[in-house]
């Protein structure tokens, strides 16, 4: 200790304690430094019941993005989700985008298929083919009640 | 008046309370007009040398502290949390959980009560002695304002030192989690950290910083009032007063630290 200057130890201090708080602000509080690094995207749900802004948005199981902001188009009675996914992603204007439960119990994420064919999406772009979250209490009051049928099952999925 | 209000029991309750009252808020005045007077003399000319001599007290010398105790708190977070999680079958969120504890809560407070401990007595020592044996009107006479030279170097430098301080406990307390959940219990190593930077957003992290910000206030305050009035204290003079004065500053500054806690975090939720 007695061989640093007061003033050393205060400068190795605060810089310490700078890089804390900026490897938790950027890593952990995932605040952009470097500007735009991501783009939006819209989609257009019927419901989005259990998603949150934040929640996570992956292609083939890999995280992409987060979801940004959710909204209600009011003329068409529609919810419509606005998607921050990573520059370089592609996703073409046939994708699909479904809303899906981690787990049981987890956290809703948005799941997109980017498709293949038709022409890559620009950001503001509209992912128009959708489906909403499998309403899990639904299911089961059907289920209870006895009128399940396999054909709802395999709509809702 | 006096008389009337001896006579009557009804009186001398009210009387009571009245008097009570007008004790706490005077004092909450005074403490206020002392804290801002002292903030924007932190603003004058020829400053910069003594905070920096304040940061190495306050906050250089309290890092082996805070990182000793984030590093057992983390740990034994991780043992606690990893036990009840278990029961639920659900360890894989143990470093979320851990993160969240230590960034919203665990962190500002803990850290702010460990500085309390270790600056914030050793403050209301140094100005309560330095008022007894009268250097501070020592001060006064050679026109320096103690207000500016005492006091205002000493809230920057908590102002400066919380958040530094808070963030070496968060990133210690995390790691000591990872030591026990991780390396003793046999957690997925991926699955802590991907947990930790799926869950923790923004929003918990300012939130964090601005507690540490308010307890920095609290703290250098209530340490620096208690000992710059501690020639007031009706019921002691000299070293005893010093004494009094700095387990008040100890006490009072814990109790406002879990008390605005409640306060603040109610404000951010």
């Amino acid at each position: 200790m007695k061989k640093y200057s007061l003033e050393t130890v205060v400068g190795i201090f605060v810089v310490a304690g700078l890089l804390c708080v900026a490897y938790m602000t950027v890593k952990l509080g995932k605040v952009s430094l470097i500007g735009d690094e991501y783009y939006s995207l819209h989609a257009r749900f019927a419901s989005v019941s259990g998603l949150r802004v934040g929640n996570l948005i992956e292609i083939g199981g890999i995280e992409v993005g987060r979801v940004e902001r959710l909204s209600i188009d009011q003329e068409d009675q529609m919810s419509v989700v606005e998607l921050k996914i990573r520059k370089g992603i592609k996703v073409y204007d046939d994708a699909s985008a479904s809303i899906r439960t981690a787990g049981l119990i987890g956290d809703k994420f948005v799941k997109i298929e980017p498709g293949s064919t038709g022409e890559l999406l620009k950001p503001g772009g509209i992912i128009a083919e959708t489906t909403s979250p499998m309403d899990l209490d639904e299911l089961i009051g059907k289920y209870a009640f006895g009128d399940i049928k396999k054909d709802d099952i395999k709509e809702s999925k | 008046m006096e008389s009337t209000a001896k006579d009557n029991p009804f009186l001398s309750f009210f009387q009571f309370i009245g008097k009570k009252t007008l004790y706490i808020i005077n004092n909450l005045g005074a403490i206020a007009i002392f804290f801002t007077l002292a903030f924007l003399k932190i603003f004058r000319p020829k400053q910069f040398r003594e905070i920096v001599q304040q940061v190495f007290y306050i906050g250089a010398r309290s890092s082996n502290i805070v990182i000793l105790v984030g590093l057992f708190t983390g740990m034994v977070l991780g043992l606690q949390l990893f036990y009840t999680l278990n029961t639920f079958g659900s360890e894989g969120v143990l470093g979320s959980v851990v993160a969240f504890t230590l960034i919203r809560e665990l962190g500002p407070v803990l850290t702010a009560i460990m500085i309390t401990a270790r600056a914030g007595s050793a403050m209301t020592a140094e100005i309560g002695i330095l008022r007894i044996s009268e250097q501070i009107d020592a001060l006064y006479t050679m026109r320096i304002d103690p207000l500016q030279y005492l006091i205002s170097p000493r809230i920057a430098a908590a102002i400066i030192s919380f958040p530094l301080l808070t963030a070496f406990f968060d990133l210690v307390g995390i790691f000591g989690g990872y030591v026990t959940g991780v390396l003793l219990l046999g957690v997925d190593k991926g699955a802590y950290f991907y947990r930790i930077h799926a869950y923790v957003q923004m929003a918990d992290i300012s939130g964090g910083f601005i507690k540490s910000l308010v307890f920095a206030g609290l703290v250098s305050t209530i340490c620096c009032y208690q000992g710059y009035f501690a020639h007031l204290l009706t019921d002691s003079h000299g070293a005893k007063s010093v004494n009094l004065a700095t387990t008040a500053a100890v006490v009072y500054s814990c109790v406002m630290i879990l008390v605005s806690d409640y306060v603040v975090t109610s404000f951010l939720m």
